[in-house]
């Protein structure tokens, strides 16, 4: 009963790959093939040649199993065990459905009821079952079989009524998000009854959810009824179900198990099967499994490439060379990053600016192995820190780097801090993962740096959770924790993206200052040119998953070589008497699983020649300090100036 | 933090009394005369009619109920026929034997379950999540009442490491060791389906979490990858750890009535059983109430924990 119950696509075109999930999961399917054949043979008892279930013979009682004429033997009165066990698996699987149809049928009535009326009928209704639910099952149970008293019809109806709640909290809450659709409307003006309503458009698009909440929790009712009967309070003798037949068998449990073992193991092989069917069921229709989103990432991602391009002549203070990163879903690769070369030199600070979807979040990931994997695997290039290679390094090396000489600011700090630390605690953390100080020190020092990135109240502040803060003060928190450690390089991804404008201000000048202040470089990633020109001594423009455009922040920002820059830039609204046009860039990036050959930008490009598309475009020197990749550059004379 | 459990406290009153209502509801059903049943087939109606007087059973059925609350709210659960002593005094003894065995296999499911969980999820699709997923599915079918018999069979019966049943032994027995020796096969048989059910809900919260976020900027800050897992993702899933656990005690609570008439154990749900076999409406009535009203309780007590453990939850 604690399943919950997903809402089912109802669509029918799912079907046929529904159908293809469940038997890709072996398990599942096995689980499958096992209940098909039990429900077969108990559907064939009465026409298989077996024993009478009553026919006592207490000359012959307890005989082994494989003893002649009895295979799996027989019970305390002479009575054959395989023919009872058939007949009693029969008798428990009738009861357990009927018991699951019954606790649908009027779940599903009081559910439907209470989710489309709302309001005080809903109230009521929903009070009700709580009330239900307030009880441990077997008790309620119990209380039913003492009122009506023992008998297998009673301790059908028990396990009925206490599985009621289930169904009715399901089907009222897809009831609810039905109630006012536009087709129930539809219906409501065409002068249909409230019943109508409920039967010919609620019910079957709720249909779904009964029948999975059904197959989660009929194994369930199978081995309840089964327990009742285990303790007398269900079939009376000289009836039988798998219950009672284990009941009675534990009356000569030491000396004869097999009377036991037999029962047993069948309710256990029904259960598991049960399970196994509900288990692929749910797998098959949940979407996220179907994605692999609910992969969890690992420590560091994994790196699967063939070489390691050598090393530049003059080491920067973060080489990216070459690097690629990709996806992998399933079948499909999607090619996030095709070979990004970028430098960081100390104290410098770099812009990486681009679209959603070009690859500069991936980027600033891969560095410290940080993207999430599975799917992500870096099967190219290389990142090298100060000379040395990281992404082959031990992860203990990788460790000791991360928050200690490269550091990261996030996008949404409430998402990126964790929601149970108080923010001191988190800082903290974050000295004592490299420097074994003691933590009254440790956290002097978060204090002094909440100070430092201008944190208001600091002192009182530092023992807040981020929740009770604001999203500026959460990304100071943020920027706190980046400096903890006086690192080399902060990586910021959007830290100013979740952020209202005036606070994004603050932030940035923040940032500028301190940067100057410790002398710490910074890739810096954005969507924003006005970020950019604030803050960066140099950019890097990406366009999927590759640096179309480098060069210093000024000279790309007046003159743009790549068509791309240029669009992008046009696409910046400026305040006061802005005599620009703004223009938004047709079309849509492209989709990294499906580059075109040649310059990806082409088919948005109005300058794309055929050459365009022709073949892999190189990342060409324009000027002495600037590169673009493109064949016929935005204003050549440029060049001759740069 | 006071004032939240007290507010918790008065909203458990009307749950408590729904209860009642319920319970006494179900038992109005019985169908036939209550008195009958108590005396047998053969009892005169002048001795009928004179229990039924006894028991209040001539009132309307508003007022009867009104009259065995107002009892209740005295102690006075009334009288066992069958035990010939109070109600509440033998429903309370039994239930401090059910509490210590369903209490140990509480404990047993949340710390194993927990464990295997997380084990599972930080190793998803290695060997261990395997293992553990595949020992999970068949822990989770086990009927708990087979699992105590194949116990019994195997621990007690062939190795003679066990006790075959009860709480104490009838000689010599009664210290903790003793208790112990008796608690160790219905305890871990109790809790070998819930163990299940939390380990696999451990899993799943622990693979939602470790996706979040807060995972990735633990590990930029360098955060070794233990404290990553055991501290940082475990303490964010047992926001939804603990209530499965609530839900759990409810079923542990449950199976507590298998296992008891397995291993002979003398608690509240061995008793219900035979009250119910011999038509012991009054204990039934009562032994219901008691214990559904400490399960409430006990729910109540899970959401303090976690309002305790997650500062946003508003108190």
């Amino acid at each position: 009963m604690t399943a919950a119950v997903s809402t089912a696509p109802t669509r029918k075109a799912a079907s046929g790959t529904f159908l293809k999930l469940f038997a890709r999961n072996r398990l599942a399917a096995a689980g499958g093939m096992i209940l098909i054949a039990v429900v077969l043979i108990a559907l064939l008892a009465p026409v298989l040649p077996l024993q009478d279930p009553y026919a006592q013979d207490l000359a012959q009682k307890f005989q082994r199993p494989f003893s002649p004429g009895h295979l799996l033997g027989t019970d305390h009165l002479g009575r054959d065990i395989l023919s009872r066990l058939i007949w009693g698996t029969r008798l428990s699987l009738v009861v357990g459905v009927v018991a699951s149809f019954g606790a649908a049928f009027f779940g599903s009535v009081i559910g439907i009821a209470a989710g489309y009326f709302g309001g005080r009928v809903d109230n009521w209704l929903m009070r009700a079952i709580d009330m239900l639910m307030a009880f441990p099952y077997i008790l309620l149970a119990l209380a039913i079989v003492a009122a009506l008293g023992p008998g297998l019809v009673n301790a059908l109806i028990a396990v009925s009524v206490v599985n009621i709640p289930f169904f009715a909290r399901n089907i009222r809450g897809v009831t609810v998000s039905l109630a006012h659709k536009e087709f129930v409307d539809a219906a409501r003006l065409t002068g249909q009854t409230d019943l109508g309503i409920m039967v010919s458009e609620i019910l079957p698009n709720v249909l779904p959810v009964i029948v999975i909440a059904m197959s989660t929790t009929v194994g369930w009712m199978i081995l309840e009824t089964a327990g009742l009967s285990f303790l007398g309070l269900g079939s009376q003798p000289p009836v039988a179900d798998l219950g009672s037949m284990l009941g009675e068998g534990r009356n000569a449990l030491i000396t004869d198990p097999h009377a036991s073992i037999v029962p047993g193991l069948m309710i256990f092989v029904i259960v598991m099967s049960v399970n196994l069917v509900g288990d692929g069921i749910r797998d098959a229709l949940d979407p996220r499994l179907r994605s692999g989103a609910l992969t969890r990432p690992m420590a560091r991602t994994v790196v699967d490439r063939e070489a390691v391009p050598p090393a530049p002549e003059v080491p920067a203070l973060l080489d990216v060379q070459d690097l690629r990163t990709e996806f992998r879903v399933g079948k499909r690769t999607l090619h996030a990053l095709s070979g990004v070369t970028l430098q960081v030199r100390a104290g410098e600070c770099v812009g990486l600016i681009g679209e959603s979807g070009s690859g500069k979040s991936v980027t600033a990931l891969s560095v410290m192995g940080l993207v999430a994997s599975p799917p992500g695997v870096i099967a190219g290039g290389t990142v090298r820190y100060a000379g040395q290679e990281i992404l082959g390094a031990p992860f203990a090396r990788l460790r000791d780097l991360r928050g200690d000489r490269i550091s990261y600011i996030f996008q949404d700090p409430l998402a990126t801090l964790h929601p149970l630390y108080t923010i001191g605690d988190q800082i903290v953390e974050a000295i004592c993962a490299h420097h074994p100080v003691p933590k009254a020190e440790a956290r002097k020092r978060a204090l002094d740096l909440l100070e430092s990135v201008r944190m208001p109240n600091a002192a009182s502040r530092i023992d807040n959770y981020p929740h009770q803060m604001s999203g500026g003060m959460r990304q100071r928190v943020g920027i706190a924790m980046a400096l903890v450690n006086d690192p080399d390089l902060i990586i910021a991804d959007e830290p100013t993206t979740a952020l209202d404008v005036t606070v994004q201000a603050q932030i940035l000048s923040l940032l500028d200052d301190l940067r100057r202040e410790r002398n710490v470089a910074i890739l810096f990633i954005t969507h924003d040119f006005g970020v950019v020109a604030q803050l960066c001594d140099r950019i890097a423009v990406m366009y999927a998953g590759r640096i179309v455009e480098t060069g210093p922040t000024g000279a790309i920002l007046s003159d743009p070589a790549h068509p791309y820059t240029r669009r992008l830039i046009a696409c910046v609204p400026e305040l006061g008497g802005g005599r620009r046009e703004l223009h938004a860039i047709p079309g849509l990036p492209p989709a990294v699983d499906d580059l075109p050959p040649g310059c990806a930008f082409a088919p948005r490009c109005d300058k794309a020649q055929p050459a365009c598309r022709g073949g892999e475009i190189a990342l060409d020197g324009f000027g002495e300090t600037r590169a673009v990749r493109c064949l016929f550059p935005e204003n050549a004379d440029a060049e001759a100036r740069a | 933090m006071g004032a939240y459990i007290l507010k918790r406290l008065l909203a458990a009153i009307p749950v408590i009394l729904g209860i009642t209502v319920i319970v006494f509801a179900i038992i109005s059903l019985i169908p036939g005369d209550p008195a009958t049943a108590i005396l047998g087939s053969y009892a005169t109606p002048e001795n009928v009619e004179k229990l039924n007087r006894d028991l209040g059973l001539d009132k309307p059925l508003v007022q009867q109920y009104f009259i065995w609350l107002g009892n209740m709210l005295q102690g006075d659960f009334g009288r066992s026929f069958s035990l010939n002593r109070p109600v509440f005094d033998e429903v309370m003894e039994r239930f401090g034997a059910t509490l210590i065995l369903a209490g140990t296999a509480l404990v047993l499911c949340s710390i194993l379950g927990v464990i295997a969980g997380v084990v599972s999820a930080a190793r998803q699709y290695g060997f261990a999540d395997k293992a553990i997923t595949f020992v999970v599915l068949i822990g989770i079918s086990i009927p708990s009442f087979f699992l105590g018999m194949m116990m019994i069979l195997f621990f007690a019966v062939r190795l003679r490491l066990l006790p075959v049943s009860g709480m104490y032994a009838i000689y010599g027995g009664g210290d903790l060791p003793d208790l112990i020796r008796h608690l160790i096969m219905p305890a871990t048989a109790l809790a070998v389906v819930a163990t299940g059910v939390v380990a696999r809900l451990s899993r799943s919260a622990m693979l939602e979490v470790l996706r979040q976020d807060f995972i990735r900027t633990a590990r930029a800050k360098g955060v070794g990858e233990g404290r990553v897992i055991w501290a940082h993702a475990l303490k964010a899933a047992m926001v939804s750890i603990i209530p499965v656990i609530g839900v759990q005690a409810g079923f542990v609570l449950s199976g507590a009535v298998y296992i008891e008439t397995v291993f002979q154990w003398p608690g509240v749900g061995r008793m219900l059983v035979n009250a119910i076999l011999t038509r012991d409406i009054l204990l039934v009535q009562g032994g219901v109430v008691i214990v559904a009203a400490c399960y409430v309780l006990f729910n109540l007590a899970v959401d303090v924990a976690q309002s305790l453990l997650d500062p946003r939850v508003k108190t």
